[in-house]
């Protein structure tokens, strides 16, 4: 077991940068589509239907292979590498929006250099290079790995941020009651649970093979959203 | 009803394209409809309605090295729920040779109330090959709720994945409709243009629910959500 390393990952503290981005909530507040409670839950549930799944399973994907990496003999780390490329392609391809893109890549950076640090593990060092850094899933999935977590704890972590990013994020955007907030966060706990147990079930699969939903929105004010020469979060 | 459509596009040797294989059966038919262009030009006619529950139509496209093959359809087509509660499926699988060029422009797909429906397309551009495709989903006919549809596009170039986009609308899942997936527009969208030739368009906001964004590789994608389906292909012409 492995319980305090899952939660200091998990937890909004862990240096990873996490809290400088809003997961497209910002963009919404402004265009007027979430003002209050209820459209912070339609917001929720939109991104634990569509991002969440992706996110979840491409993390659970590389948790997988980094664990099977930590196992093998160092001879063989080339031939493991393949999959971290195949999952950063098919991860790329399933992020339309340049702007989602670099803010993947500029949270994964972040992780993984909190990762590092926390959990040193020559596996880090198979990541494909990148200029921007690598996706954050693939991040997530290397440091749950050489942190000893399960691929259904790293699954869990990648749902949990997707869910929990944006509601802190509505505090502050919007000044809701924060103890408002932690309720509705239990009551979605349940859904959220359901979607990482469904992501770590795919995570061996072909990475061609991993879900790839689309939020037209999340692109679209993605995009938006970077234009805007101020601004409170990252993306 | 299960059905396949098959269409096989090659260059004619003299700049222009010959089809070597157009092959329809109900619902799908196929007719050529030349424009005086030296692409080869189908309109897919439906001759039934549908796709209805219970329904599996696979449409098969290959075009060959230096063709030039545009794909239309005379109506939108309306996915409709069958008498059992089945799904609908609706398959197309498309080969783009080096140098060849697929326009794929069909009227859009309506998800109508109570309809369980799955759209899949798998294209693979050899190096130099050429896409344009077009995706339009409207939820629901006038004034009603849509059922459940998945519209899936896959897309490789030279081997390597260029788009895979999974689009899902509809009341089994939640927040489909909410601020972070459609905020209540009743028509979504894309247009993919593959072109090697062309540099990708840098990013443009073409509405306030419209973008054009660069993907990695040599392809710009339009991405648009409206209120109505005659918005929509504002942003999507091609």
């Amino acid at each position: 077991m492995h319980r305090t390393a899952y939660l200091l990952l998990a937890d909004g503290r862990f240096p990873s940068g996490g809290h400088a981005h809003s997961s497209g909530l910002e963009a919404a507040v402004a265009a007027g589509r979430v003002t209050d409670l209820p459209g912070l839950e339609a917001f929720l549930h939109g991104r634990l239907s569509y991002a969440a799944p992706v996110t979840a399973a491409f993390t659970a994907a590389t948790h997988l292979s980094a664990a099977r990496m930590g196992r093998a003999p160092c001879s063989t780390h080339s031939d493991v590498k393949v999959p971290f490329l195949s999952l950063d392609r098919e991860l790329e391809a399933r992020t339309v929006s340049p702007a989602l893109r670099l803010a993947s890549r500029r949270q994964g950076r972040a992780l993984l250099r909190a990762g590092r640090n926390t959990w040193p593990s020559e596996v880090y060092g198979h990541l494909p290079k990148h200029a921007d850094g690598p996706h954050q899933p693939l991040a997530l999935g290397v440091t749950a790995a050489a942190a000893g977590l399960s691929t259904e704890e790293a699954a869990q972590v990648a749902a949990y941020g997707v869910l929990t990013g944006p509601a802190s994020a509505a505090v502050r955007l919007l000044g809701l009651d924060p103890y408002q907030v932690q309720n509705l966060l239990a009551r979605m706990a349940g859904v959220c649970d359901e979607i990482a147990a469904a992501a770590a079930a795919v995570a061996h699969k072909s990475p061609q093979e991993l879900p790839a939903h689309a939020a037209p929105l999340a692109d679209i004010s993605a995009e938006l959203h970077a234009t805007w020469e101020v601004r409170l979060f990252a993306s | 009803m299960r059905a396949l459509a098959r269409i096989v596009a090659e260059a004619d040797g003299r700049g222009g394209t010959r089809l070597a294989r157009l092959r329809g059966e109900p619902p799908l038919q196929l007719r050529h409809t030349p424009d005086g262009s030296a692409a080869a030009t189908v309109h897919l006619i439906g001759s039934a309605a549908g796709p209805l529950g219970g329904d599996d139509l696979r449409i098969e496209i290959e075009v060959g090295e230096g063709a030039s093959l545009c794909v239309r359809s005379v109506a939108a087509s309306i996915a409709l729920p069958g008498r059992d509660g089945a799904p609908s499926r609706t398959t197309v699988v498309a080969t783009v040779a080096a140098g060849g060029e697929l326009r794929w422009l069909p009227e859009q797909l309506v998800a109508a109330a109570g309809c369980r429906h799955q759209a899949t397309s798998t294209v693979e551009l050899a190096g130099g090959g050429r896409l344009v495709w077009r995706e339009e989903l409207i939820c629901g006919r006038h004034d009603e709720q849509p059922g459940d549809a998945v519209v899936s596009t896959s897309v490789d170039y030279d081997g390597a994945p260029l788009l895979r986009q999974s689009l899902t609308i509809g009341p089994g899942t939640p927040g489909w409709d909410g601020p972070a997936v459609l905020g209540g527009a009743r028509a979504t969208g894309s247009l993919l243009l593959v072109d090697p030739a062309a540099a990708p368009a840098p990013p443009a906001m073409l509405g306030a629910t419209a973008v054009r964004m660069p993907l990695t590789g040599p392809a710009t994608l339009v991405s648009a959500t409206a209120p109505d389906a005659h918005t929509l292909r504002g942003f999507l012409g091609a």
